[in-house]
C-alpha cells in the first residue's frame, strides 16, 4: 500500500539550517548536510530544503549544500526558495535535487510551471503555496487568498483556483502552507488541506503548525493530503521520524515501515 | 565497470552517486564501445517516452542495446528505462525496444491520484538474484504515471498494488529492470543496487 509521507523540511540561509516563526526572527541550528543524513538515517522519507538566504550573491552557497546533502541521502530531496528561471532550476537539479519546489516565481510567472514541467518533467514541479484565511469575497470565493514573499503580499488570487491552474499548468505535486498555522506547532490547518486536496488531483504535502504526532494523524485521518511537512518537532529532537511514525503506525496509518 | 547509459533522459547523476557510495566503479556514457565493453549496463531515465525513443534513435543507441542483450551483459532498467525495454508505451503512442514482450500502460483515472508518487511495497512473485537480502516488508520509491504490463506471466519478478496490481519488477534472462527506483529507496535500494553489481546475468 502507497505509504504517507513525513517530509522533514530545513529551512536554509547562508548554508546553515535555520528556524523562525512566521518567517521572522530565525536563528541558526545546524549544519544541513549532517541534519539530513541523520533524518535519512532515522528513516524520513523525504527531505525540502528551503533557501531563504536574502541576498541574490549568496545563491551558490544553496547549489554547495545540494551537493553535499545528495553525496550521502539516497531518498528523494526537493529544493525551493528563489528559484525564478530554467537556469536556476537546471542548477539545483544538476546538483543532486529531485524535485524544484517553485513559489513567488509561480505566482509573478505562472508560464514557469509550464517550462519546467515540459523541460524536466511533471515530476520535478512542486508548486509552493503560501495560503492566508480571508473574508470569502466574489473574488476569494474559498475564503483562502494566494500570498507570496513569506506571506507579507497578498495576491487577491483564490488559493483553490490557483491549485487547480498550477495543476493544468502541469506541477506535479502542491506544498501546501498556511501562513495561519506555520510556527505556531497547532496542528495543521485542515480546512483548508481539505479544500486543496479535494480540487485537485496532483499529491497534497500539508505544510504549517505540525507540533505533535498527533496533528499528523488529524491532518492524515480528516484531509486528502498525501504527505505531511514537519520541522521544529524534529529539529529541536522531541521527537525522531521514528517515534513519529511508530505513532502513525498504531494510529493505522499506513507509513514506511523503518527496518 | 557499470556503464549507465546516457540517453538525456533525467537525472543520471542520482545513480552514478549512489553506485559510488556503494564503492561500485561506474561511468556515465552514451560511447558504443564503452557501453559494449563493460561489465554490466545501467538504463536509467525519468521523463516521457516519446522524447526519449528519438533520442535513443537518432543516437543508434537501439542496436547497442540489442548487443548488450545478446551478449548477454546484466542489464538493469529503472523506471522510464524499465518501460521502453517494452513493445510499446501508451505515452505518446510510442513504439518502443522490444526486447520484453509487453507494453507500458497508463493508469486508469477515477479514485486513485496519477502520479503513482511515493513509497509503495512489492510483492515478490519469483526469486531473483537481484532480491536477495531484500526485507519483505521494505517499501521502495515509485514516481509514475504509466506502468509495465509484460505480455507474459513468467517475465514478472514482483508486483505492486496502486489502483491496480501491476509488475513493479520485470525481467527476462540477463535483463531485469524496476519501475521505482532503488537509487532513491535507502537502505533496500542501494542492497538492490549491490545485488546488481555482484549479478552474473544468470537466474537459476
Amino acid at each position: 500500500m502507497l505509504s504517507k509521507r513525513i517530509i522533514i523540511c530545513l529551512d536554509v540561509r547562508g548554508g546553515k539550517t535555520t528556524k523562525g516563526i512566521k518567517f521572522k526572527d530565525n536563528i541558526d541550528i545546524g549544519d544541513p548536510a549532517a541534519m539530513a543524513k541523520q533524518y535519512y538515517e532515522q528513516g524520513v522519507d523525504e527531505l525540502v530544503f528551503y533557501d531563504i538566504t536574502a541576498s541574490s550573491d549568496k545563491r551558490d552557497i544553496i547549489i554547495d549544500v545540494v551537493k553535499n546533502v545528495a553525496k550521502n541521502i539516497f531518498i528523494p530531496f526537493s529544493v525551493g526558495g528563489g528559484i525564478r528561471s530554467l537556469d536556476d532550476m537546471y542548477n539545483v537539479l544538476n546538483a543532486g535535487a529531485e524535485k524544484i519546489s517553485i513559489n513567488s516565481a509561480a505566482v509573478l510567472n505562472p508560464g514557469l510551471i509550464a517550462d519546467g514541467a515540459r523541460f524536466f518533467g511533471s515530476q520535478c514541479i512542486v508548486l509552493g503555496m503560501d495560503v492566508k484565511s480571508v473574508k470569502k469575497t466574489p473574488k476569494i470565493p474559498s475564503g483562502y487568498e494566494t500570498v507570496i514573499n513569506g506571506g507579507r503580499t497578498p495576491m487577491g488570487i483564490d488559493a483553490v483556483q490557483w491549485a487547480k491552474k498550477a495543476q493544468g499548468l502541469g506541477a506535479g505535486e502542491i506544498c501546501l502552507n498556511s501562513i495561519d498555522a506555520d510556527g505556531t506547532n497547532q496542528g495543521y490547518e485542515l480546512t483548508l488541506t481539505s479544500i486543496i486536496a479535494d480540487a485537485a488531483s496532483i499529491p497534497i504535502i500539508a505544510s504549517g503548525g505540525a507540533g505533535v504526532p498527533e496533528h499528523l494523524k488529524d491532518v492524515f485521518l480528516k484531509t486528502g493530503a498525501d504527505a505531511a511537512l514537519i520541522a521544529s518537532m524534529v529539529h529541536y529532537k522531541q521527537y525522531t521520524v521514528g517515534r513519529i511514525k511508530a505513532y502513525l503506525a498504531r494510529e493505522g496509518i499506513p507509513v514506511r515501515e523503518i527496518i | 565497470m557499470i556503464s549507465i547509459i546516457n540517453y538525456k533522459a533525467g537525472n543520471l547523476t542520482s545513480v552514478e552517486r549512489a553506485l559510488k557510495h556503494l564503492g561500485i566503479p561506474c561511468r556515465i556514457t552514451n560511447n558504443p564501445e564503452e557501453i559494449i565493453s563493460s561489465k554490466k549496463v545501467i538504463f536509467p531515465g525519468v521523463g516521457a517516452a516519446g522524447k526519449a525513443m528519438e533520442f535513443i534513435r537518432s543516437k543508434h543507441l537501439d542496436k547497442i542495446l540489442y548487443d548488450v542483450v545478446d551478449k548477454n551483459i546484466p542489464f538493469l532498467g529503472i523506471c522510464l528505462g524499465t518501460q521502453i525495454i517494452l513493445d510499446k508505451s501508451e505515452e505518446n503512442d510510442m513504439a518502443c525496444l522490444e526486447i520484453i514482450p509487453g507494453i507500458s500502460k497508463r493508469f486508469p483515472d477515477g479514485g486513485i491520484k496519477i502520479p503513482h508518487m511515493g513509497w509503495n511495497n512489492i510483492s515478490i512473485t519469483r526469486p531473483h538474484p537481484i532480491l536477495s537480502g531484500i526485507d519483505p516488508r521494505a517499501q521502495f520509491y515509485f514516481v509514475h504515471s504509466f506502468y509495465p504490463d509484460p505480455k507474459r506471466e513468467e517475465d514478472t519478478i514482483a508486483t505492486t498494488h496502486y489502483g491496480v496490481t501491476f509488475a513493479s519488477i520485470i525481467g527476462k534472462g540477463n535483463i531485469v529492470a524496476t519501475q521505482f527506483h532503488p537509487e532513491k529507496s535507502g537502505r533496500y535500494g542501494l542492497q538492490m543496487l549491490k545485488n546488481f553489481s555482484k549479478w552474473d546475468g544468470y537466474v537459476k
